[in-house]
């Protein structure tokens, strides 16, 4: 790039590229030390209970186990924010798989060995695992993730509903499912005197930086946290996970740099997954589509070491023009382990039942479902009255339309067929909300003509450094080439983690007004620049985090084409259309990939991935990736990413929206949609796997037609 | 994972010898299961006695217009060779349904035979699992078992065999060659793998020490119409919920020779001997094709779970039937 | 000769877990003596420093450690190194030529920006260069028609691209663009 006029916006190549095809690229398993220790930690083998004794003498008899910690013998550490990091503290098992040991030993294969031969001894409880939405035990909380309030109500749902001239009253259930980024959380850490050094696998440093100073007590700029390059997050990566304190403690123990790296058998009880929803809509219409009444309840569930309450009635708040609005959400305490992030929590759920339950009711209405969206569009935010900064839901679902060949579409379910393939297409709208946090940055003006900027972002993928230096080039009107950027250390200052779809906004907000300082400055001195430069920083607190007066929330919609095998049930999306409305795309590089990424997801979603609380052990069946079935390339055919151009002087300076979530956000509803115009079948369950669409394949036929020829 | 020893051996007697001189020893082929295995520690050799060096790797023609293939062939390479992919399809197909192109570069013929269960219970130390360690109890019983056996199985085991190539074999007749001990002798591939009964531990009829030299596919098969469908969660890389292997031979308008057997379904391949017999003689109608694959059916015995695999597997195999020999008439 | 890892280790085990063993690695010979658990992928970035393989499952799930092993492509992670010995192993930082080219593989597959947070990325590409060569030496896939002449190199239609790809497990998405990027490098 020379030009300054396109940077912002550019199909700029990623930054850390070359490392990352060449193998260069280091990943925090991989910083090598003289002495580096690995460690392996201990599952518990118990649903619920308490470890009446370890006895470690086995595996510290092995050649090459340096230590065994226990609950008996750990570091006593300050108490964590975060519940789930009170590791090795007490002899509590609060659901299987929770961590009960860590082995530290020469090598991996010796802290492997080392960690089998570690014998533990539980008293163990009797344990319920179960969610059900009549569970006895669930309960409104306070809040929901994201600090929304857990019920809101406007007008008379209810009355609405039962005098609504269309009704739908639907339950619909996403199970639990897992990010599980490719890089297991992987913590390297070392401690040299009373500084603590650790690269981590992580979405921010800061956020770790300052729970491993609350825990091992001391002062957070003893501690420096890397993450120079991370192997995928999807929120799982959000804030601190025990690997991090695992290595901390260990380092600290054996006085060696340690490693640990999660087997990736153990990440799904301890890095946090989605929790299963169970979802119960009811949509009323009067006899021109317009909604009348819209009611959302959501029963979740969380473990009994934190609550965590999936926000996914959170959407209804934004979606539609419903005089009667009605949302809420309950959760039931079970021993199972804590649910977190994991990409759009909330918005992704709930929109997947929310979109479907929309499709039922243009079905019952017998009205195009792209028209019956346009229909409820309101006019200010249905919950807050808040006008919106921008809502391009209509531009979206029309655009989409156009690109998908939406327009003479035979509405009729089970009108296409190609041999044993039944096909169909469906649709379904995405919303997630603008998130920003402040965040400190600098900017430097070197002699040699170029600038270096400092932001403490990390790239999980997204492209951070690239954007951030792309909004530094433009805001000093400098060639992107002349910017050179540095990210993921917590020395560099605070930011938030990438997470949320506010990374870009918030690093490059703070980025952009390091820049603007630095150019004014600059533009106040004369003559050669001194040799270390000039300098200016930012801080985005107070502006950043200011409330705003208006509703900004991007908006998408998406159209899949899939095909339904009769003869098996399987489900394949042969096409996968996504156009969003997300301000103003930074990078459209790397945005296109990161939207037909989440569309990806969302296809994972819709068709295979499913995580199960086995109700006999208490944990999850799927523990590894050839049981959790992330999808392959072959399931993955044409995904397709476009965006309307939106101009919104509400958000940041650089007019862009959050990009990493919303094409997961009901990307599963069009593809569910989709699988109900193809068979005429409404799946109410995820995923729609052979065993389900079967099942509703054959108590829909007639035994005669099971040739499927 | 336990320190073991290692042995290589270059010649099938040397492999024989070092694994009777090393109690605790396993056969190391292509490893894509053992290792995984032994890094989960349900296996737990105390020696290694690596037979991939082994003059195994060949597949040649044998005088009655059989096929010999090596023990140590590797999956892609006998999916890729010209007479298998000619002569029977239904085994290229099968092992091109199973597992990633990684891993069928790795993984032996012999190899794919003698792996195990991918049943969450057997791979997970911590939990209940009679095949990994007997009298422990089954825990897929009472636990997940969506993927789990509908035929032939226990009460002490629910597990179900995961090989796609094992499926293909049986259905086409092959016999399995073993050197022991107490010498060579062949199995067929239909009778190699057992029914769990009271010893799910023992998943074949491989005696101690006997090593798989070779696969034999028959001439009798040879060149006959075969397929093989499988049914999976995704579209690649992942295990069959259900499949079938089929060879057809039609003589004067009906059924002169079947072969059937379903993958996913049981502890073993199981070879659709009730319906094979149906259909001898049948003239290849849809009524005859569903007649002879309910009969087979009628033994199955679903679980809480999996009462889906039933339909699923008469659905592949009608299909697979009805490609291989167009129904005249319904 | 790279063996100065042994030294860190203050007790060895049982000689008899142990072995000498010399593999090629990107061209270069390299005799360790090496704990017999010790798989490739754990060779290459713990005793070689090659730390381009990637551990994503270890369990041969996801593809990640893909490595070529005598031009084949191969899960690194269950294949024990002693057994090995004497194989030529290719791995990501092996592909480039000498004045730093990249190999067109990885040039694609920045062109294309066919990745995002890169951890599978190394797999992708060592699997990627894989299905060439198998494709060419006439090795079908599960989509390939059942009629076509065996033998015969198979024409990498973006289907076949996709079915002998699927080895390789990448969370972030990035399929259509991998796909791209390899269809640009088919000869």
């Amino acid at each position: 790039m020379t030009g300054t006029e396109t940077v912002l916006g550019a199909p700029v190549e990623r930054r850390e590229g070359q490392e990352k095809v060449t193998g260069t690229a280091r990943y925090a398993a991989e910083y090598d030390s003289p002495g580096r220790a690995q460690a392996w930690p201990v599952p518990a083998a118990v649903a619920r209970g308490r470890v009446t004794g370890v006895d470690p003498a086995p595996a510290l008899a092995m050649p090459g186990v340096l230590a065994v910690l226990t609950h008996e013998n750990a570091p006593r550490l300050g108490k964590p924010d975060d519940p789930t990091l009170a590791l090795l503290q007490s002899p509590h098992v609060p659901h299987r798989g929770w961590f009960v040991g860590l082995v530290v030993a020469e090598t991996l294969e010796a802290a492997r060995a080392g960690a089998a031969a570690v014998r533990v001894t539980y008293e163990a409880e009797g344990h319920d695992v179960t969610l059900t939405a009549a569970h006895p035990e669930a309960y409104v909380p306070e809040s929901a993730n994201g600090g929304f309030p857990a019920v809101t109500e406007h007008g008379d749902p209810e009355g609405a509903f039962a005098s609504s001239a269309t009704r739908v009253d639907v339950e619909y259930r996403v199970p639990p499912l897992h990010n599980h980024p490719m890089e297991p959380h992987t913590s390297t850490a070392q401690w040299d005197g009373d500084r603590l050094t650790v690269h981590s696998s992580s979405q921010g440093t800061s956020a770790v930086r300052t729970e491993l100073a609350r825990m091992f007590e001391m002062p957070e700029d003893r501690i420096t946290v890397l993450a120079e390059h991370v192997g995928g997050g999807f929120g799982s990566k959000g804030t601190p996970r025990p690997e991090v304190v695992l290595a901390a403690m260990a380092a600290r123990e054996t006085g060696r740099p340690v490693t640990v790296a999660l087997p990736r058998r153990y990440l799904p009880a301890v890095v946090g997954h989605r929790a299963p929803t169970r979802h119960r809509l009811r949509l009323g219409a009067d006899a021109g589509g317009r909604l009348t009444s819209l009611t959302h309840e959501v029963t979740t569930h969380t473990s009994r070491v934190k609550e965590f309450v999936e926000q996914a009635a959170v959407p209804a708040r934004v979606m539609y023009a419903a005089p009667a609005l009605r949302t809420a959400h309950r959760v039931v305490r079970l021993d199972v382990p804590t649910p977190s992030w994991m990409r759009a929590p909330g918005e992704c759920p709930g929109m997947y039942a929310l979109e479907s339950a929309v499709d039922e009711l243009a079905t019952e209405l017998g009205m195009d479902p792209v028209e019956l969206r346009i229909r409820n569009e309101p006019e200010t935010e249905p919950d807050s009255g808040k006008p919106f900064s921008s809502r391009h839901l209509v531009e979206c679902l029309r655009e989409g339309a156009r690109r998908f060949g939406w327009e003479g579409r035979d509405p009729r379910p089970r009108s296409r067929a190609a041999g044993p393939l039944l096909i169909g297409s469906g649709v379904a709208a995405a919303t997630y909300p603008v998130l920003v946090s402040p965040c400190a940055a600098s900017a430097r003006a070197l002699p040699d003509g170029g600038f270096l900027v400092r932001v403490n972002a990390t790239d999980i993928g997204t492209g951070a450094r690239t954007v951030c230096a792309q909004v530094a080039a433009d805001a000093l009107g400098v060639p992107l080439d002349r910017v050179r950027i540095e990210v993921a250390d917590s020395d560099i200052g605070f930011a938030p983690m990438a997470g949320g779809s506010s990374g870009t906004a918030s690093w490059g907000w703070a980025v952009h007004e390091a820049c603007v300082r630095l150019t004014g400055r600059l533009a106040e001195h004369a003559g050669p620049l001194p040799d270390e430069g000039i300098a200016a920083d930012a801080d985005t607190s107070g502006t950043a985090d200011a409330e705003s007066s208006y509703a900004r929330h991007a908006f998408g919609a998406h159209f899949a084409e899939v095909t339904v095998d009769t003869v098996t049930g399987e489900v394949r999306v042969t096409r996968l259309l996504g156009v969003f409305a997300a301000g103003r795309i930074l990078n459209a590089r790397t945005a296109r990939s990161q939207f037909v990424g989440g569309m990806t997801m969302g296809l994972g979603m819709a068709l295979t991935e499913d995580s199960t609380v086995d109700p006999a052990f208490g944990d999850f069946a799927e523990s590894d990736l050839a049981s959790y079935h992330v999808p392959a390339h072959a399931d993955v055919a044409a995904v397709e990413a476009h965006w309307v151009d939106e101009e919104d002087a509400h958000l940041n300076p650089m007019g862009s929206k959050g990009i990493g979530e919303i094409g997961i956000v009901g990307s599963a509803a069009a593809v569910g949609n989709a699988v109900h115009h193809a068979t005429g079948i409404r799946f109410r369950e995820l995923p729609l796997t052979p065993d389900r669409v079967l099942t509703g394949l054959l108590e829909h036929e007639h035994p005669a037609g099971m040739l499927g020829t | 994972m336990k320190p073991f020893a290692y042995v290589r051996a270059g010649t099938v007697e040397e492999a024989t010898d070092a694994f009777a001189a090393h109690p605790g020893a396993r056969y190391l082929g292509g490893g894509t299961n053992l290792v995984d295995l032994m890094k989960l520690g349900v296996e737990t050799p105390a020696a290694l006695v690596d037979i991939t060096r082994l003059p195994l790797d060949a597949v040649e023609e044998l005088p009655d217009g059989a096929l010999r293939v090596g023990a140590m062939v590797r999956n892609s390479d006998l999916a890729a060779h010209p007479a298998v992919r000619d002569r029977y399809p239904a085994l290229s197909q099968a092992l091109l349904a199973g597992a990633s192109g990684q891993l069928r570069n790795a993984a032996t013929t012999g190899g794919n035979l003698l792996q195990r269960t991918r049943c969450p219970y057997f791979q997970d130390l911590s939990k209940p699992c009679n095949k990994r360690e007997p009298g422990t109890g089954c825990g897929a019983l009472e636990g997940v078992h969506r993927d789990h056996a509908v035929l032939g199985h226990s009460e002490q085991c629910i597990a179900t065999h995961p090989s796609d190539m094992a499926v293909a074999l049986a259905a086409l007749g092959a016999r399995v060659e073993l050197h022991g001990p107490e010498g060579t002798r062949s199995v067929p591939a239909a009778d190699f793998h057992r029914l769990p009964g009271p010893h799910p531990e023992r998943d074949t009829e491989i005696h101690p020490g006997e090593l798989i030299t070779g696969v034999v596919l028959p001439s009798a098969t040879a060149g006959l119409p075969s397929a093989y469908r499988k049914a999976r969660d995704r579209a690649s890389y992942a295990f069959a919920l259900a499949s079938v292997a089929v060879v057809l031979h039609m003589r004067d308008g009906v059924v002169d020779r079947a072969g059937i057997a379903f993958g996913a379904l049981a502890h073993r391949p199981w070879r659709a001997r009730r319906a094979e017999d149906a259909l001898v003689g049948a003239a290849p109608t849809t009524a005859a094709f569903e007649h002879a694959v309910d009969l087979e059916l009628a033994a199955a015995e679903p679980l809480r779970d999996n009462a889906y695999k039933v339909p699923l597997a008469r659905r592949l195999a009608l299909d697979v039937l009805g490609r291989l020999a167009p129904p005249a008439t319904t | 000769m790279d063996s100065q890892h042994e030294g860190t280790a203050p007790a060895s085990p049982p000689q008899t877990s142990r072995s000498e063993t010399t593999l090629r690695v990107n061209g270069k010979p390299h005799t360790l003596t090496v704990d017999h658990r010790r798989v490739l992928l754990d060779l290459l970035r713990e005793d070689l420093g090659l730390a381009g393989a990637k551990k994503g499952c270890d369990h041969g799930q996801c593809g990640a450690c893909t490595v070529l092993v005598d031009g084949r492509r191969v899960n690194s992670c269950l294949l024990f190194a002693v057994a090995l010995d004497g194989c030529e192993i290719t791995t990501v930082e092996g592909l480039a030529g000498d004045g730093e080219e990249l190999h067109p593989m990885q040039r694609a597959f920045l062109e294309r920006d066919a990745f995002q947070c890169g951890y599978c990325t190394p797999g992708q590409i060592c699997s990627a260069i894989g299905v060439l060569a198998e494709a060419a030496a006439g090795h079908p896939s599960h989509v390939t028609d059942p009629a076509a002449p065996s033998g015969e190199p198979v024409p990498l239609v973006r289907e076949e691209i996709r079915e002998r790809l699927s080895g390789n497990i990448c969370r972030c998405g990035a399929y259509p663009r991998i796909a791209d990027a390899v269809e640009d490098v088919i000869p």
